[in-house]
């Protein structure tokens, strides 16, 4: 399916929960209420003609005045592609975790939780992936300061 | 370094078993296995057969810190392995050395401003005896600087240092 194609379809079935659209760009994208996130995320995966069955990337993005969460899913039967975006903000930013759809999930929140600080409410095991258990603050935020020390090392 | 080191008189007795301890530990120094990044893969193949570690006798890389007697420390240091080689170093068993590998683990290299995660430089938490500048350096870099080492080991004595 084109991206035309896909954006119609999750419109007309999501309706106003899809806000916004972009398709002329190399990753044509959709805006998604962060409340039906995992709705979406469950249709777009079982939908006999969208089967995005293969969740490519998960990440964050500190845009200064929110975080936006970034979803770009694959269908590896069809070979189409398409990109969920949605907004939260900055100084609380929830959304319910997608592990239930796509396994990969896990790893992927974990990283955007490491990195944003975003909570993904229902994760089943929200530890730090990369920077050690006791790192203060979130280092890809944009208003990061570096700690002066990490336990008796200087940085 | 070592437990004996500075303890005797100089004489005759004592620069021969001088002789005989550096002799064996500069002749089968070997490394503690692990890399930390791209540098790794340049240690490896230091370790293989075009560069041969093993002709310097250092190629039989150990598994273990009680079993090594040199640690390469071959890549970027991030501060969450910071604490895992000073652990490492400090499981080693005297005589201990260290070469530092790469820009990287000789002063943070590439992530000197901007990297919040990394070391600035091992000497941050180890004693390190060789620094071998590169990014990464080539396997004849290592070979210099594990020859360097051995000189430095050949040059150890067990006698006090005079008072003059």
């Amino acid at each position: 399916m084109t991206p035309r194609e896909i954006e119609a379809l999750l419109k007309e079935r999501f309706g106003d929960r899809i806000p916004e659209s972009r398709l002329d760009g190399l990753c044509s994208w959709s805006l998604v209420d962060p409340a039906a996130i995992l709705e979406v995320a469950r249709f777009v995966h079982d939908d006999e003609k969208l089967k995005m069955d293969h969740l490519e990337l998960l990440g964050g993005v500190d845009y200064k005045d929110r975080i936006e969460v970034v979803y770009v899913v694959n269908s590896l039967t069809y070979h189409h592609r398409y990109t969920l975006k949605c907004r939260l903000p900055r100084d609380n930013p929830r959304i319910r975790t997608v592990e239930s759809v796509w396994k990969v999930a896990n790893w992927h929140e974990r990283e955007a939780y490491d990195m944003f600080g975003i909570i993904f409410e229902g994760h089943s095991d929200l530890r730090r992936i990369l920077c050690p258990d006791d790192w203060e603050g979130y280092p890809l935020r944009k208003d990061y300061t570096f700690p002066g020390k990490y336990h008796d090392m200087p940085v | 370094m070592g437990v004996l080191e500075g303890k005797f008189e100089d004489n005759v007795l004592v620069t021969s078993l001088d002789w005989v301890f550096n002799w064996a530990r500069s002749s089968s120094p070997w490394p503690l296995s692990f890399g930390l990044a791209c540098c790794a893969i340049e240690m490896m193949a230091t370790g293989a057969s075009r560069f041969d570690l093993d002709r310097f006798g250092a190629g039989a890389y150990r598994a273990t810190p009680r079993q090594a007697d040199i640690m390469i420390v071959a890549g970027t240091v991030t501060l969450k392995m910071g604490i895992r080689i000073r652990r490492l170093y400090e499981q080693m068993a005297d005589p201990k050395y260290v070469i530092s590998m790469g820009s990287c683990s000789n002063n943070g290299g590439p992530y000197w401003k901007y990297g919040y995660h990394v070391l600035k430089g091992v000497d941050e938490v180890i004693p390190v005896d060789v620094y071998v500048p590169g990014c990464p350096p080539r396997p004849e870099s290592l070979l210099e600087g594990l020859i360097q080492l051995k000189d430095k080991i050949r040059r150890q004595t067990i006698a006090r240092k005079s008072e003059a």
